[in-house]
């Protein structure tokens, strides 16, 4: 079972032979060091580098690649050796990369010989880093472990050699540098490093000295030479370059050059729980109200500063000494200037909370698993199908019009307690009216740009946040365990249904008219009265096997048309009964076209969730009530990662049957 | 080094060191009343109920009692209500929770109060007390003994305010009557 780590996760490891696979978006120089039990190095020995690949129990490549593996025997090594962290770095002599951020995020996995994946990690959230050290391997009470650092050092192998307790670190920066440069005149097109990194259960435990395949020498000699490189090094030969850092920066402590900017530096599923998943969600909670009480202390603030300007400078108006002089005027700008100062003060308060807040969303975004991040966000192209379903899912985003940029995931427990209603209607939006919806049209990164949205766009992008949702739905739960229906009596909805039907996530095309309304309403009523029944007489083996026991999500396009009295009224039976039974409702629907119904039907929209495909002001927090603009999670325009994910679920779905 | 306080004395606190105060907690604490022998749920509880009013200048702005445990701003908290009492041994039974870093820029006092919500005037109580005490030392900055405090329902008992950069403390210890802190804004209000 394989664990997907984030920042400073450990997770066990079950053997000692491992082999830790590295891919990075370009060019990169891996290498390794054996620290003690305090993460420091003894010497330039305990560093496995290209110019030194072997030390005891490991070996890294000797080129500067972008797919790398490294054999690590943790039997062999010193029992002095505490930790064995592996570092990746950009060497400027190769790479044309300024940083790690420049490129795709590098990926590691730690693999057992046979390539059983044990632990992954992706090291997201790098910028002008040169190098980081990737993963550590640590002993524990004797047994070893993985976890998964991140740590980048902008000032390079120098800087973070530095960091880990060893004197001449520059120079050994300097010696690794020129090995790359070494290596990669020496490469032929194929990566003969990384072939011979595949029988690492040959490589021996080579004690000191150099490796006897090794051409490149041991790391104390003073530098390598120049052999068979059509690079000609210039440099004296027992003459160090750049000996003056090394000494100044030894006596420090092991420094962190990524400067924590505030207290406490966040870190993702800082909170309590007893999965990842469940930290993760309860840490976003936790920013939500966080968010929600420093807005609400700075509105408060605000407005009682309102308040009081206006109560002075009624105060200044009304006494009849001002009448005359300027004393009116200067009692009208002190009021004025009280104010400024007040609210200068509260945004400051503020600011110190959102900077807090947002350096917490920048390491938790990229750290949620798939059923609770972006669809933009890496995790999806990886994503298979999960062995569990999650605690919550991700149904969009939510801002404050004081801080657009800081979005909170909104997250929704599962099973999903009240049905979902994607409103569609143009009448429900006050375009014009409210500026802070202004903010929400210029943003949104779809369709709507300018002027007020039409029905048909309005009603397709409700369709297109409806299938996400599904498709969302279906990605988080395990294989079977979800299934769709879709009621559309028009058919109008079969363009953005299209990728549910040809992925087969949607087994058959929605019945067309009146009569398939009422069967696929029909069928899923059976299925709650009797699952009801088997569930209270604890009889479910009982069932007829016809029934489906997954979840069901049923889609309703274009409610109410198709719908007579009966179909509407065994809707409201669905909505009432069915989320306890598992049966859940997703409604795309405008509210306006059902007004006939009279208020019969109000009962039915307050028991569901309203979503609208348009970021929109009209959720409101628990804690203190204000209103939040919701934004769909919709895919990047023009991204097919929704359909990828349908059709990676439909390759898995025959598998998991037979 | 506590200060213990008698009914209607002011004193104004400092921390010890010249510091400012970073989070105080203000606790409650009574003895339940005795048990009756056989119907025991018949007893009559006794309730003292603990808030805490937030003021801008003269202005009530919010406040956090037994049905608003937190106010708007989280940074003053109540660890909820509790309706009989306890052992009367000098534990708190209720403690409200004052995050001072946090406060809002525009709120510049808060103040603290006590009442009886069952109606036993404090003559009645046995044991209780309000005390506060400095969050991050532990060390109790004040404390009233409200047993034998007389027919009052309710009390006034402290604030802290802003003072410079940080914040100070004054104990009020105001007698009054009432069921609720919002009988307790006019006697409040002099003390601002």
């Amino acid at each position: 079972m394989t664990a997907e780590l984030v920042r400073g996760q450990n997770h066990p490891l079950d053997r000692t032979r491992v082999e830790i696979r590295i891919s990075a978006g370009g060019p990169v120089m891996a290498g390794v060091t054996l620290g003690d039990d305090q993460g420091r190095l003894s010497g330039t020995d305990a560093v496995a580098h290209p110019g030194a690949p072997c030390r005891t129990g490991v070996e890294v490549p000797r080129q500067a690649a972008s797919e790398h593996r490294i054999a690590v025997d943790l039997d062999a090594v010193a029992d002095t050796v505490h930790r064995v962290s592996v570092l990746l770095a950009l060497p400027a002599t190769v790479s044309s990369l300024t940083g790690f951020g420049a490129a795709a995020a590098p990926r590691v996995a730690v693999t057992g010989l046979d390539g059983t994946p044990l632990a992954g990690y992706s090291i997201t959230g790098l910028g002008a880093e040169t190098a980081v050290v990737a993963v550590e391997l640590y002993r524990r009470q004797g047994a070893w472990k993985v976890r998964a650092v991140g740590q980048g050092y902008a000032d390079g192998l120098a800087a973070m050699l530095r960091d880990q307790g060893l004197p001449q670190a520059a120079e050994l920066a300097a010696e690794i540098e020129e090995a790359v440069g070494l290596g990669r005149a020496r490469a032929v097109p194929s990566p003969v490093a990384a072939g011979r990194a595949e029988q690492p259960t040959a490589a021996p435990p080579v004690p000191e000295g150099p490796a006897p395949a090794s051409p490149a020498p041991d790391a104390s000699a003073p530098s390598a030479p120049a052999h068979g490189g059509d690079r000609v090094d210039y440099r004296h030969p027992r003459r160090r370059t750049a000996p003056a850092p090394a000494p100044a920066a030894a006596p420090e402590g092991p420094k962190i050059p990524e400067a924590p900017d505030g207290p406490q530096t966040p870190v993702a599923g800082d909170a309590a729980g007893w999965s990842m998943d469940e930290r993760l969600y309860n840490q976003v909670w936790g920013m939500f109200e966080d968010l929600a009480r420093s807005v609400a202390a700075y509105r408060s603030a605000c407005s009682f500063a309102e308040s009081r300007l206006e109560q002075e400078l009624d105060q200044a108006l009304a006494d009849p000494r001002n009448r005359l002089g300027s004393a009116a005027a200067a009692a009208r700008a002190a009021a004025r200037d009280r104010h400024a100062a007040l609210v200068t003060q509260a945004r400051a308060a503020l600011d110190r909370d959102l900077t807090q807040l947002t350096a917490e969303s920048e390491v938790v975004e990229p750290a949620l698993p798939p059923a609770f991040a972006r669809w933009d966000s890496p995790v999806w192209q990886g994503h298979h199908a999960p062995q569990e379903p999650p605690m919550a899912v991700r149904l969009g985003d939510l801002h404050l019009p004081e801080v657009l940029d800081l979005r909170i995931p909104m997250l929704v427990r599962l099973p999903l307690e009240r049905g979902l209603w994607i409103d569609s209607g143009p009448s429900s939006y006050a375009w014009q009216a409210d500026p802070g919806r202004e903010f929400g049209r210029r943003e949104l990164g779809s369709a709507l740009t300018e002027g007020p949205p039409d029905e048909a766009v309005l009603g397709r992008l409700a369709l297109d946040t409806a299938v996400a949702v599904a498709a969302r739905l279906l990605a988080a739960h395990p294989v079977g365990d979800f299934a769709l229906q879709v009621i559309d009596p028009g058919g109008t909805a079969a363009p953005a249904l299209a990728p549910l039907l040809e992925t087969g996530a949607l087994r058959e095309p929605p019945a067309p008219g009146a009569q398939g309304v009422a069967r696929t309403l029909e069928a899923l009523i059976r299925r709650v009265d009797l699952v009801q029944m088997a569930v209270r007489n604890r009889a479910a083996d009982s069932l007829p096997p016809d029934v489906d026991t997954a979840q069901q999500l049923l889609i309703v396009h274009d409610f109410p048309h198709g719908f007579d009295d009966r179909a509407v009224n065994q809707l409201r039976y669905l909505a009432d009964e069915g989320p306890a039974v598992g049966v859940h409702l997703l409604i795309v629907a405008d509210r306006a076209q059902s007004q006939e119904y009279g208020p019969v039907l109000d009962p039915l929209w307050r028991s569901l969730l309203r979503l609208t495909p348009v970021p929109d002001a009209h959720l409101a927090d628990p804690w203190v009530g204000h209103a939040w603009t919701y934004e769909p999670a919709l895919a990047p325009q023009g991204s097919p990662i929704v359909r990828q994910v349908l059709s990676r679920l439909a390759q898995a779905r025959p598998a998991e049957r037979h | 080094m506590s200060v213990n306080l008698s009914k209607g004395q002011g004193i104004s606190l400092q921390k010890s060191d010249g510091g400012t105060l970073a989070a105080v907690r203000m606790g409650l604490g009574w003895r339940s009343a005795p048990r009756r022998g056989l119907f025991g749920r018949r007893t009559n509880e006794i309730d003292l109920d603990a808030s805490a009013v937030l003021f801008a200048g003269q202005t009530p702005v919010d406040v956090v009692f037994f049905q608003h445990l937190i106010s708007d701003d989280g940074s003053v908290r109540h660890t909820g209500d509790n309706r009989v009492g306890g052992a009367g041994q000098g534990g708190d039974d209720e403690a409200i929770l004052v995050d001072l870093s946090r406060v809002p820029v525009h709120i510049d006092q808060i103040v603290f109060t006590v009442n009886s919500f069952t109606g036993q005037s404090f003559a009645e109580v046995q044991d209780a007390f309000c005390r506060l005490v400095d969050e991050t030392t532990g060390q109790e900055l004040a404390r009233y003994t409200l047993t034998g405090g007389g027919q009052y329902t309710a009390q006034v008992m402290s604030k802290v305010h802003r003072a410079g950069n940080g914040w100070s403390m004054t104990a009020i210890g105001e007698p009054a009557n009432g069921r609720t802190f919002q009988d307790l804004v006019p006697a409040m209000l002099p003390h601002l």
